[in-house]
């Protein structure tokens, strides 16, 4: 504003001496990948000590975006500058060597590595031969000096999600980054991690780097973000300062409408126990103790949450569940009957049905069609056959009449349902399991990955599933969809339920407490 | 038995499990790297007939030696290039280049059947070290590319996990993607290790027909490669169980030739079987023992690597 004011000769010698301090010039990046245009012509900045925000849905483009300022894609159009130089990023060792550094969402760690062997990767400045004593007192000491507590002599498979973050960090800081770029840090981190890791953050920004950070999470923008770029199907739309920031704003920008956010009920849940588990346990893949003595009920008419970090016994906990594992000790119950040891099939014919956590490999046939992959839980039954074969006619009338009354938009009934985007998937998904009028519903993560429109529709089916009565266990590691949804929230922590709260008692960080392992009062 | 057969036997082992010994360390930095090779095989054929060719020609084992670990070489050149530029799938293409290395090597030495070597590889025995009792003759009375193999295990266990370059190999079969993050050129390291690997398959090929037999005979490995393709997950991708396992196929298949001569009554047939029967026998157990100690193979074996991949 101050520029316009001036002539427009100093008003442009102004403009280019400000470019200058710019650690990072994103200019008219243009992306594409076969059939779609990730990045379309985006423009991005991050200034020296800042923290700059980019935030987006999922696919918007935000992580294209920051891996080719990373080295990982090459762009098709634009220009990348680094401190005022036009550079050309062949592979990540000309980013990292021009001090950029990333911390993916999928840690890129190697697992069978120590946190030394992982920070050094890729070093050409340390001897041939490696003495790995002393490699290990240098980092001790580096990570020492950023506050971020690792022990580098430590195997990573060994490491909490949130260590295995801070050795991505160190990753970076060893490596001399001066632009860091954090693609949804918060992800799968505890609150209180997220605490920590944001105090990490302010003083690594303190300290003169850029930090990048890839959110689609709004209280996060508004917590830590010095600049905010908000980017809208590979669009950027628009870059935001610190006091313009507010939610409403941001989340019109990001998605391009207003968005109404309502989830009140009309019922209260059933007195009836629908699902009853009494001291579950099992194993894990490993043939670890996967889920310790799991006791808990939950009501027709009920949303049971489980919350907590994922790879704490989710996963056992809805294949137990289903069918799909087999248990060591203790009982389940649907509807009273004793239904420990009871096959899949036998789970269905019992009113249970599954949303599983990996739609397109557990959930869903990647490569059959709409019809096919509908018809699954009732092709043997009466209406949809015909002696050994299938009324192929009942089952495409079944399936239209679904695909219309569910919205999901499918280009032909017969073309493979992998073609689908995530959210049209979920939504096939959840027409089977909810056609089938279960009593119980489990939905693993069920709105991960998807964008927040069809976040809101799926919510919305199981809000309507709770008022029909049926009795749903809703696992999630998203803490706002669990207190948002839940009448009741269980916590799951290293194969135990470490509490139980009623959902308007809810406090973020006595869930937060739970999930990292401390044993609350069971309230309620 | 007597003491004289039992080392006899012993030195026969360390000779008959050399040439598994040198396509089992080429296999295990192949696979180190990611990629798998069944088309070890075949190298070794291609390696054993035209090292043949070359020390038949020359009079000089050496350059049979150097020639077949060129041709084993360049036949692992056409699996990297296959597996890893245009992403094949790599037990498919080990298969074909197994299968193509059979029919070459016998069209190149169809004229050579037969034929005897005027100047194959000689024992030597090392001053001093040979007159130890019983690991003096078993190990230190060979011939030099025995010795060589020694140095090369000592070597290359310290290559893998001792330096920067074993350390960059191993990210590499463990992890591409972190690995080309960090600067590591992934796809380089896979090119060089599954060319070694063919070139050390090659090798072990060329000692066939320059010491062990030593002579040139269609299908003259007798499924040796695939025993070394065993043997690397026998030996957890480390050279240096790679040694000691070598030895034990070796001493079955010695064992077995002894008690043929010992006109000991089981079918030649029988005995012919034992090492592949072994086989099977210790890859039960060591699959069994590798899942109990939680030692698996390189994480990424076998998945091709695509930077740009969504």
């Amino acid at each position: 504003m101050l520029a316009d004011a001036l002539p427009a000769t100093i008003a442009k010698g102004l403009k280019e001496s400000m470019s200058n301090s710019y650690l990072v010039e994103l200019k008219n990046i243009t992306k594409k990948f076969p059939g779609v245009i990730a990045n379309d012509k985006v423009n991005f900045n991050v200034k020296k000590g800042e923290i700059h925000a980019l935030l987006g849905e999922n696919g918007s483009g935000k992580s294209t975006l920051m891996s080719i300022l990373s080295g990982l894609y090459r762009p098709d159009e634009g220009e990348i500058i680094i401190n005022g130089t036009r550079m050309v990023f062949k592979s990540p060792r000309h980013a990292i060597s021009a001090g950029i550094g990333m911390v993916h969402q999928h840690f890129k760690l190697i697992d069978s590595f120590s946190v030394a062997e992982n920070v050094i990767l890729g070093d050409d400045r340390i001897p041939r031969v490696l003495n790995m004593k002393e490699i290990e007192k240098n980092l001790a000491q580096l990570s020492l000096r950023y506050g971020l507590h690792i022990n580098p002599a430590s195997m990573v498979w060994q490491l909490s999600v949130g260590e295995k973050q801070r050795v991505e960090i160190v990753k970076m800081l060893y490596r001399g980054s001066q632009v860091l770029i954090l693609d949804e840090p918060t992800a799968v981190l505890t609150p209180q991690e997220t605490d920590e890791l944001f105090r990490n953050i302010k003083e690594m920004a303190k300290s003169g780097r850029g930090i990048v950070v890839i959110t689609h999470k709004l209280h996060e923008v508004e917590q830590i973000a010095d600049r905010v770029t908000v980017l809208r199907k590979g669009n950027s739309v628009a870059t935001l300062e610190r006091d313009q920031i507010n939610r409403q704003e941001l989340a019109r920008l990001m998605v391009g409408q207003e968005i109404t956010t309502q989830c009140k009920r009309n019922t209260r849940p059933g007195t009836q126990k629908v699902l009853e588990l009494q001291n579950v346990s099992c194993l894990n893949d490993l043939g670890l103790s996967g889920l310790k003595n799991i006791t808990f009920e939950v009501h027709s008419g009920e949303i049971f949450g489980i919350a907590g970090v994922a790879g704490n016994g989710q996963r056992e906990l809805a294949e137990v569940i289903y069918g799909l594992r087999k248990i060591n000790s203790g009982s389940i119950l649907v509807n009273g009957t004793n239904i420990t040891g009871y096959s899949p099939r036998q789970m269905i014919d019992c009113g249970v049905a599954l949303v599983p956590e990996d739609r397109l490999g557990t959930g869903l046939i990647p490569n059959l069609g709409t019809i096919d992959n509908l018809i699954l839980k009732d092709y043997r039954k009466e209406k949809m056959n015909r002696g050994p074969f299938i009324n192929w006619q009942k089952a495409k009338q079944k399936v239209s009449r679904l695909v219309d009354s569910f919205e999901v938009k499918v280009s032909s009934l017969e073309a493979p349902v992998k073609l689908l985007s995530g959210g049209n998937l979920q939504r096939l998904l959840l027409a089977r399991e909810i056609s089938s009028k279960p009593q119980l519903l489990i939905a693993v993560y069920p709105v991960r990955g998807l964008d927040i429109k069809a976040t809101e529709a799926i919510h919305e089916l199981l809000m309507g599933q709770r008022e029909k009565g049926t009795a749903i266990l809703l696992i999630s590691e998203d803490l706002d969809e669990i207190c948002k949804l839940s009448d009741r929230i269980g916590v799951l922590s290293n194969g135990s339920i470490t509490g139980i709260i009623s959902s308007d008692q809810a406090d973020i960080n006595e869930i937060g407490l739970l999930m990292m392992g401390e044993t609350g009062a069971e309230a309620i | 038995m007597n003491h004289d057969i039992f080392i006899a036997i012993l030195a026969t082992a360390v000779t008959a499990g050399t040439p598994i010994l040198y396509a089992a360390l080429g296999e295990i930095l192949t696979e180190r790297a990611g990629i798998l090779n069944l088309g070890v095989e075949g190298m070794m054929l291609v390696g054993a007939v035209c090292g043949f060719i070359i020390a038949l020609n020359t009079a000089n084992p050496w350059y049979g030696i150097l020639i077949a670990m060129l041709a084993g070489g360049a036949v692992a050149l056409i699996h990297a290039l296959l597996t890893i530029t245009l992403k094949a799938n790599q037990v498919v293409s080990g298969l074909a280049l197994t299968m193509f290395g059979t029919g070459l090597s016998g069209y190149i030495g169809k004229s050579y059947v037969g034929m005897p070597l005027p100047a194959p590889f000689h024992k030597i025995a090392l001053p001093g070290l040979s007159n130890i009792p019983v690991i003096g003759p078993v190990f230190f009375n060979q011939d030099p590319m025995v010795y060589l193999s020694y140095i090369l295990v000592a070597a290359l266990w310290f290559l893998t996990f001792k330096t920067r370059s074993g350390l960059h190999l191993r990210a590499v079969g463990e992890n591409p993607a972190a690995a080309d993050s960090m600067g590591v050129n992934a796809f380089q390291i896979r090119y060089i290790y599954v060319v070694i690997g063919g070139m050390l398959a090659g090798i072990g090929g060329a000692y066939l027909s320059l010491y062990y037999v030593p002579s040139w005979m269609e299908n003259i490995t007798a499924g040796r490669g695939w025993i070394a393709v065993a043997l690397v997950i026998f030996a957890t991708w480390n050279p240096v169980n790679a040694l000691w396992g070598s030895y034990l196929f070796g001493g079955i298949d010695a064992l077995g030739f002894r008690l043929q001569t010992l006109n000991v009554n089981v079918s030649p047939y029988f005995l012919k079987m034992l090492p592949y029967i072994f086989t099977v026998v210790v890859l039960v157990l060591v699959t069994k023992r590798n899942m109990v100690k939680r030692i698996g193979s390189p994480q990424a074996l076998g998945l091709p690597y695509d930077r740009e991949e969504r």
